[in-house]
């Protein structure tokens, strides 16, 4: 598996001949409400792209917090590379949208993407040597080393995306999520995101990323899943997922 | 009277130097507390709990008729109590934090007024428990000061990395399993310990001030939270030991002093900063 300037996975101890990512008739919903998503059944490949469509209030980014484990799983079940999510929940990057973050706050670009080390540093402790180095290494990857000292509120959205990018690969994750990665960016910076995505498949990465846009899924994306009302209406290769009969 | 001498008339009893270093000692503590308590947006609750531990210091007081440390601990249980009811009460999301704030923060004052009521020295003691009294403060009181205030920056700088990452993104504090819920009621905990820990030197009404201003002012200079945390406290000592000096040279309520000097320090950095921005300067540090 190609190298991302730092070592990806080390810490998974993961089967890479099981499925990254599996998803066998899983429900979820926020607490005290019905699900919001019934039945959904897919299973992705290490390194595979897939998109995530549908429309507003389909379930995109409720099937995102139940697979990271910020909703409860009602139903069914998820295995990340062929163990029980309980156990491997942390071990999966989450970019949310950028509408849940405090823009103004007082961290630098070098500290947010710290953060994504927290599980490497363990609790009651600094970040070491190893984790700036580990930090440095991705932000001059994602050509963000410019950017380091400065304060998130200074960047531009995709600027601001790639940030948060670089965040989850600081976790050392083999799978990463992100929820609708191109919502209100211009054109100039959803390029600076694709390019990021490219980076990461090269790496190995597995990526799902929601999206309205079916024309870009079926540009860029190895599998389409498209939701609608909390349902799965399909999961195949964007040319058959995206048939005018689906 | 050279300057030496002007700072060292006050020195002079012991009383006023246990002041001087319990304005010191909650200065820094309430400008580390307040910097997470401005960047988390929770200004209301910090001003809510500071009535809120009034009930508890109004037992101790009932209960032993005198000022003196076990106001401390009637302030905390009260602070502790509260903070647990609110964390319980917006747990399921039923109820907003701001609502939940609310209402226990009145309920506990209006207990706390009910009180201090049934004492005979009604308007003494709650001008004590309102405006605190710096000249009061005994070895004792110094020492509790001192145990809670390391032991609160102890526990900030043990979880500095876990705060900072639930104050920014909650979204990466679940993906990451931190125990978010345990981490919100331990940072809340620590700023009912700090208001009790500054009860008895600037008294309810004036707490906020500690708590907010050099936070916020700190804010406005630099780009990072422990950048902010280093200023802050900085700003919190500084005017502690100004509003000192003027309290005692204009014979003004200390608490007051040390307000008027935090919001002057506000203003002329805003000032400042408004000017720089307008020129198109970066005035961070």
């Amino acid at each position: 598996m190609a190298r991302f300037g730092l070592t990806l996975f080390k810490h998974s101890r993961i089967d890479l001949d099981q499925p990254a990512l599996a998803v066998q008739n899983l429900a979820s919903g926020y607490p005290g409400e019905g699900p919001a998503i019934i039945n959904i059944s897919f299973s992705v490949a290490g390194g595979e792209r897939v998109a995530v469509i549908g429309p507003n209030g389909a379930g995109k980014s409720t099937l995102f917090k139940a697979i990271v484990g910020l909703l409860p799983i009602t139903a069914g079940h998820i295995f990340i590379y062929g163990e029980d999510c309980h156990s491997r929940h942390g071990h999966i990057g989450y970019v949310p949208q950028r509408n849940t973050i405090d823009w103004s706050f007082p961290a630098s670009v070098f500290d947010v993407v710290m953060m994504g080390r927290n599980r490497h540093i363990g609790w009651f402790r600094l970040p070491g040597k190893k984790d700036r180095a580990a930090v440095n290494a991705i932000l001059e990857r994602l050509s963000l080393h410019d950017f380091a000292g400065r304060q998130i509120s200074e960047l531009s959205d995709g600027q601001r995306h790639r940030v948060f990018i670089a965040r989850a690969l600081a976790q050392e994750n083999p799978v990463l999520l992100l929820d609708e990665p191109f919502t209100g960016l211009d054109q100039a910076a959803e390029r600076e995101v694709i390019e990021t995505l490219d980076i990461l498949t090269r790496s190995g990465m597995t990526i799902l990323l929601s999206t309205h846009h079916m024309e870009k899924a079926a540009l860029r994306f190895d599998k389409v899943l498209i939701l609608n009302q909390g349902a799965m209406l399909a999961f195949d290769r964007p040319a058959d997922a995206l048939a005018p009969q689906t | 009277m050279d300057i030496i001498g002007l700072l060292t008339e006050p020195l002079q009893y012991a009383f006023i130097q246990r002041g001087l270093l319990a304005l010191i000692l909650i200065g820094g503590l309430n400008a580390v507390v307040g910097c997470f308590v401005v960047v988390r947006g929770m200004a209301f609750f910090g001003d809510a709990l500071t009535h809120t531990v009034l009930p508890g210091v109004a037992l101790s007081y009932a209960a032993t008729g005198s000022v003196g440390s076990h106001l401390f601990v009637g302030g905390l249980g009260a602070g502790i109590l509260s903070t647990l009811v609110i964390a319980w009460l917006t747990r399921s999301h039923r109820l907003k934090e701001d609502s939940a704030v609310a209402i226990v923060f009145v309920t506990m004052f209006a207990l706390g007024i009910a009180i201090v009521s049934t004492q005979s020295s009604y308007a003494v003691d709650l001008t004590h428990i309102l405006f605190g009294s710096i000249n009061g403060i005994s070895p004792n009181d110094l020492t509790l000061m001192a145990a809670m205030g390391a032991a609160v920056l102890v526990i900030i700088a043990l979880f500095y990395k876990e705060l900072l990452i639930i104050s920014f993104d909650l979204s990466l504090a679940h993906s990451l399993r931190l125990p978010v819920e345990t981490l919100r009621v331990m940072l809340l905990i620590l700023v009912a310990v700090t208001i009790v820990a500054s009860l008895q030197a600037v008294g309810i009404s004036l707490m906020l001030a500690l708590l907010i201003t050099p936070a916020a002012t700190a804010r406005l200079l630099v780009k990072r939270l422990h950048q902010m945390i280093v200023i802050a406290s900085f700003i919190g000592i500084i005017s502690g030991i100004l509003g000192f000096y003027i309290s005692y040279y204009l014979d003004i309520p200390s608490g007051a002093c040390i307000v008027l000097t935090l919001s002057a320090l506000f203003a002329l950095v805003f000032i400042l900063q408004s000017l720089w921005h307008y020129r198109g300067g970066d005035a961070s540090l």
